[in-house]
């Protein structure tokens, strides 16, 4: 089984975002940057595989600025098998540019599965995986929860409004991670000593200029603190007639 | 002039609901670009609730059909979309950022060699360049977008474009249109339990946090929930979902999912940034909290201190009298 990971270098979660003086882009001073969430769900999910398939090799690509490969040796700790780096200076906000880029470099690899997670928790922009299977023509299943690998045939699960979707395909294919699909395993001290010597290649990567050009990146208006209506049951008859008078909501 | 197409969903051969959010966001755009709202429909036959779309703002409702196209079929829908934008020349191209949505979405705009702006919660048109708002680093920040050449083609966030009533003549067309689902078959759909609502969808969302205490303790939830006759949904918090108490389809949050309900009444939650990002856009948020100091408070409009055992079930009764 040879499995591709597609990876990104975001932004911690609990980052308090500072818009740079550019006024379009994240101020990244003070900033720690991690491995993708959802991104976790897609290595760990290669490993499985690869582990239960018994042979093969777990590849991990990233796009992004020369530091990513400290993101690219972070999965490498959790057991992958070799990294890549696509290196380019600044992302642009158009995905399809990103699909692109990653496309080019998946092409002539003959990859049985290439994950990805659902989407990074930096651009929200939720759509690189798909554009990627369209690019290369394969099969693609988006925010996989449980996935079924048997003799070439697989069944996924997507969580939909209301329910769960059930998925069949054949592989190769693209699938992207959703929380939920398995447990991301934390790289042992053995295994961040090993991912140290591991090959990681870097190729320097010019993405086009894509058709998103960003106007601005401002800080919402915060929300303004309301009131206390009271304490304890006594205030729900309050809370009630704001709900219906001020608010009109009810 | 520019016309804009409205990419619309059904289930069950019905449309659903967010439909008449997505013509709306369409009208918006079409009224901006002095161009018509083409409604598209992918369905198996005539789906329910297609002559209600010219009150929205719909000009023309297309139903394409195909016997593979009663479920979602990714391929086989993209396909059928992305012929009917090449060959239509639309100025843009609207869906929803739903589940199908956002599947579908970039497949169509990766079709059309086009960028996709995913979950938008404003639009507008910008000397003639559509401009779009979306939310980024779960909501902490706005990012504004101009696309460059057409078609836009853009999803728009659940319950943030209002439907509003712009009666258009709505004249209907349908054609069968063939070829195969695709390589990706869905095979069924597990549903939840019957009248259950997503919390990305809901226009009311009651959700708790481990001030619940322990899992059976979200009946108190699912009992407000219900006293708003169909309209509330029940969400949780990154931690008791962590803990296994709810579903993850449940969880509101950087994780989870970004919901804009007209009402968040958020219980027993102390109001982590992550948990903020996910519901800071709804229009009302009402905070039960013991804990006075609890950041919830400061993006609550409305907040009750006290224990949510006697709250909870008090503001039930409530809701219940203005309903009955």
């Amino acid at each position: 089984m040879k499995i591709a990971v597609c990876i990104k270098r975001v932004p911690d979660s609990e980052t308090r975002v500072k818009i740079a003086a550019d006024g379009k882009s994240l101020d990244e001073a003070g900033v720690k940057f991690i491995l993708n969430p959802y991104d976790e769900f897609a290595v760990e999910e290669a490993l499985r595989q690869k582990e239960k398939a018994g042979a093969g090799e777990v590849v991990v690509i990233a796009l992004g600025p020369p530091a990513a490969q400290e993101t690219i040796r972070t999965a490498l700790a959790m057991g992958a098998d070799r990294g890549v780096l696509l290196q380019t200076q600044g992302l642009h906000a158009d995905g399809l540019e990103t699909a692109r880029a990653l496309a080019a470099e998946l092409k002539d690899n003959e990859f049985d599965l290439i994950l990805l997670g659902k989407m990074a928790i930096d651009d929200y922009n939720h759509q690189v995986g798909p554009m990627v299977a369209e690019l290369l023509d394969l099969p693609c299943v988006t925010t996989v929860a449980h996935l079924e690998i048997a003799a070439g045939k697989a069944t996924a699960e997507r969580e939909i409004e209301g329910g769960v979707e059930v998925v069949e395909f054949s592989l190769p294919a693209v699938l992207t991670t959703d929380k939920g699909l398995n447990e991301p395993r934390y790289p042992a001290l053995k295994g961040i000593m090993a991912a140290k010597k591991k090959p990681l290649e870097v190729k320097p990567t010019t993405p086009g200029p894509g058709a998103l050009a960003i106007v601005s990146l401002t800080l919402p208006p915060e929300r303004q603190a309301g009131k206390i209506v009271g304490e304890g049951s006594a205030a729900v008859a309050e809370l009630v007639r704001l709900l219906r008078e001020e608010a009109k909501v009810l | 002039m520019s016309n804009v197409l409205a990419v619309l969903e059904q289930r069950d051969g019905a449309l659903r609901k967010v439909s008449h959010e997505v013509v709306t966001g369409a009208r918006r755009l079409a009224d901006a670009l002095s161009g018509n709202v083409d409604a598209l429909i992918l369905a198996a036959g005539p789906a329910r609730g297609a002559d209600q779309l010219g009150r929205f703002g719909a000009d023309k409702v297309i139903t394409l059909t195909n016997a593979a196209f009663g479920m979602y079929a990714p391929e086989g829908y993209a396909g059928a979309i992305a012929a009917r934008v090449t060959g239509g020349g639309y100025g843009a191209v609207v869906f929803a950022a739903s589940a199908t949505g956002k599947d579908l979405a970039p497949r169509v705009a990766a079709r059309l060699g086009r960028p996709l702006a995913q979950d938008i919660t404003d639009l507008a048109v910008d000397g003639g360049a559509v401009t779009l708002t979306r939310p980024v680093y779960a909501g902490k920040a706005l990012l504004r977008l101009r696309v460059v050449g057409t078609p836009a083609v853009i999803s728009l966030r659940p319950n943030v474009f209002t439907p509003v009533e712009r009666p258009k003549a709505g004249t209907q067309e349908s054609a069968a249109v063939a070829g195969p689902a695709g390589r990706v078959v869905v095979k069924e759909i597990k549903a939840a339990e019957a009248g259950m609502l997503d919390v990305a969808e809901a226009p009311i969302v009651v959700s708790g946090g481990r001030g619940l205490k322990e899992p059976a303790n979200f009946r108190v939830l699912e009992e407000l929930a219900a006293a708003f006759a169909g309209r509330a949904a029940v969400g949780a918090s990154r931690a008791v979902v962590d803990a296994g108490w709810r579903p993850h389809a449940d969880q509101v949050g950087q994780t989870g999912k970004t919901v804009s309900p007209t009402l968040y009444v958020a219980v027993g939650i102390s109001g982590a940034i992550q948990h903020l990002a996910g519901m800071r856009t709804s229009k009302v948020i009402v905070a039960i909290n013991k804990d006075k100091d609890a950041p919830i408070f400061k993006v609550a409009d409305y907040g009750i201190v006290g224990d949510l055992f006697e709250v909870v079930p008090k503001l039930t009764e409530e809701i219940k009298k203005l309903r009955g």
